[in-house]
């Protein structure tokens, strides 16, 4: 019973130190207090989770101790735990860095509460079994992403944040639409039981459009290929801690959500929706790099390096073997940790020289060495470079299509791992290399608040990359509960309905399942752990 | 009568999709309102209407009726309509405070995110905008600290 409590905890923390933050509206002294003390309190329930999971397995909860599937169930498994951890990090280390970047006026329009009311949703998004519920938390990390980042009041941020919101809601509405037809047909929305109930129904146009609203719905979130617009029209706009936690976290949430119904729900069988998911996972890579090329803002540039390292992590999707998922859930948690610290590198880098505008800053190789060596080792990570974490990641998803003869795509990966590279030059190129385009009046310095954070991510990106095994491991559980739907179903509804869902899936899909042995037997194992030692 | 329901959700559908399509912000929000609209009554008609018994259990009864009415589709439309009602509330306050600094809700004449640090303009912003630094991500802020430093950006640029 205990286990199944650190469930709970992720999601109710912040929720209540957003409501005692709101409480305490006028007493801004006492907000920082509280949200500090929570974000400490939530990290270590987080990590609690993780642990558990590691124990355990996966874990679910069933709320007011309904009978699966009357009520609503959590569900932790182990990607799910590992990107509530990440998420517990993450929001404590821009907590700190918010020490000093988040300004009076922006705790007086309540800052605070909507911190904490967004990492209520992402937590609840990454663990709740429950379809309609996921629409719950969606709208909840919406409303309060808009409020946070709309918290300067200023013209660039009221026309980003119309941009953002517009596109999200409509987001949202397919969504809902998608849930109202699925209910119709299967006359459930828990996760666990449609993933017993779908495999035995034949796919008709009513499900076959849900399938198709969930996939666009959950692409606009993800910031894939044809939809991402919104993404570089509003993320600049933020300010730099309110960019870093949306840059780590939101489209990551987007991801997660389109990973679930693809292996819960809808099986990828057919190859047309291979051949959509292959030429989305390409189309979001290449598009996202070019457009990054013709930037000169830092935080432009990295709003369209999102994009592209999204097309990496969609490529689990479009294998769909056991490796892919084990490669693209690793990709998720390495991308999260660095792309926030390249944010939070843009706002570092705008307090040493200046300006985030490579066109207006430079030198600071000179003023900031060891600012320079910061920014090296997300910026290489990013890039994929060894020893850092995006090598083993680019590795593990390049590797998985290779294995399953998707060479194209592994081209495609390869080629905007280096444009990747090129952009990351161009930063330290400008901001470091070049001598300083204005002569700096006085010496700037960097606050502390803003480089224990920046200390912390990379050192966490330098552990993922030189002590890789424990972590790739644990990204192959990860991905054998993707493929495998009864591990998700059997701590929801026992052992015994898990085994019949189990058979019911096997009958559909037994020529799919025999290759996908067949790659395990040939060596993937044993490959992968070679190259990891 | 499943008819009627489907043409009056399409009606909704396409007249959201309609206002969406407009240059003005008002009216897109408007469109956004009508879909979700649309979106809450097919979850309603999901649960199939017709049946007139009460989701009530009997007095001395265990169990509900075995064509009692589905329930469910009714607590998802509620808890719809006021997450679409509190999303269209913020909207529209945000339209007000748009419409308030950038004096148009013309998509077209709203450039200002994009004008941001924009590679096609010169480094200080567009010029016609009288000299003011929208690049700096906090130009609005009036805190000393920040009017300092703003000023000094200017100074030395």
């Amino acid at each position: 019973m205990a286990d199944q409590l650190d469930l709970l905890w992720p999601v109710l923390i912040p929720v209540m130190t957003a409501a005692l933050a709101a409480c305490f509206w006028y007493n801004i002294r006492a907000q920082r207090i509280i949200s500090f003390i929570g974000l400490v309190l939530l990290f270590a329930a987080s990590v609690k989770l993780t642990m558990t999971v590691v124990e355990h397995g996966v874990i679910a909860k069933q709320f007011g101790g309904w009978a699966p599937p009357f009520g609503i169930s959590f569900v932790a498994d182990p990607l799910a735990a590992a990107l509530v951890a990440i998420t517990g990090l993450l929001a404590l280390t821009v907590g700190i860095f918010g020490f000093y970047d988040v300004r009076a006026r922006h705790e007086r329009a309540g800052f605070y509460p909507l911190f904490h009311g967004m990492i209520t949703g992402v937590n609840g998004a990454f663990l709740t079994g429950d379809a309609f519920n996921l629409y719950v938390w969606f709208e909840v990390m919406l409303v309060t992403s808009l409020g946070l980042l709309v918290i300067s009041r200023s013209r660039e941020q009221l026309d980003g944040t119309i941009k953002y919101g517009v596109l999200n809601l409509f987001g949202t509405i397919l969504f809902l639409i998608g849930l109202a037809l699925l209910y119709g047909a299967t006359g459930t929305l828990n996760m666990a039981d449609l993933a017993r109930v779908l495999p035995g129904m034949t796919m008709t146009p009513g499900l076959m459009t849900a399938a198709m609203l969930f996939l666009a719905a959950f692409a606009i979130k993800a910031g894939l290929f044809p939809l991402f617009f919104w993404l570089p029209a509003s993320y600049h706009t933020a300010t730099f801690a309110v960019g870093a936690i949306f840059a780590g976290l939101l489209t990551k949430v987007g991801v997660y959500a389109t990973f679930r119904p693809f292996t819960l729900l809808f099986l990828i069988e057919g190859e047309t929706l291979r051949y959509v998911f292959t030429f989305i996972a390409a189309m979001t890579m290449i598009t996202g790099v070019f457009g990054a090329a013709v930037q000169w803002n830092i935080r432009r540039i990295l709003s369209f390096h999102i994009i592209s390292q999204i097309g990496y992590m969609l490529m689990g999707l479009a294998i769909a073997t056991p490796i892919a998922w084990a490669g693209a859930s690793f990709y998720i948690i390495h991308h999260i940790i660095v792309k926030a610290n390249l944010f939070l590198l843009a706002g570092a880098i705008r307090a040493a020289g200046g300006s985030d505008d490579l066109r207006r800053t430079g030198g600071l190789l000179k003023s900031h060495p060891w600012l320079a060596v910061l920014f090296l080792i997300p910026a290489l990570s990013l890039a994929g470079l060894p020893p850092l974490s995006g090598f083993w990641a680019k590795f593990l998803v390049i590797d998985a299509s290779l294995r399953a003869e998707y060479y194209g795509l592994a081209a495609v990966a390869l080629i905007v791992g280096v444009l990747t590279l090129f952009s990351m030059m161009k930063i330290w190129m400008e901001a470091f290399w070049k001598a300083s385009p204005v002569t700096p009046s006085r010496r700037r310095y960097v606050p502390v608040a803003f480089i224990i954070p920046i200390v912390m991510l990379g050192a966490v990106t330098m552990t993922i990359g030189l002590f890789a095994e424990p972590f790739v491991t644990y990204a192959r559980d990860a991905g054998d509960v993707l493929v495998d739907p009864p591990l998700y179903i059997a701590p929801v509804f026992g052992a015994e309905a898990a085994a019949e869902a189990g058979a019911l899936i096997a009958g559909d899909a037994v020529e799919a399942e025999v290759i996908e042995t067949d790659l395990i037997e040939n060596g993937a194992d044993d490959g992968v752990e070679e190259e990891v030692r | 009568m499943t008819f009627l329901y489907a043409a009056a959700i399409a009606a909704y559908t396409g007249c959201g999709l309609y206002l969406m399509l407009s240059r003005h912000v008002v009216r897109i929000i408007l469109g956004l309102a009508l879909l979700t609209n649309g979106a809450i009554f097919l979850i309603f008609f999901s649960g199939r209407i017709g049946s007139m018994v009460p989701a009530v259990i009997p007095l001395g009864d265990q169990q509900l009726a075995p064509d009692a009415a589905n329930s469910l589709p009714q607590a998802l439309a509620l808890t719809a309509i006021v997450i679409g009602f509190a999303l269209t509330a913020f909207a529209v306050a945000l339209l007000v405070a748009a419409y308030k600094r950038l004096d148009t809700l013309d998509a077209r004449e709203m450039t200002a995110a994009e004008d941001m640090g924009s590679p096609f303009l010169p480094p200080g912003g567009r010029p016609s905008t009288g000299g003011r630094p929208s690049n700096d991500g906090r130009s609005a802020e009036k805190t000393p600290e920040a009017e300092k430093k703003s000023d000094e950006v200017k100074t030395n640029g």
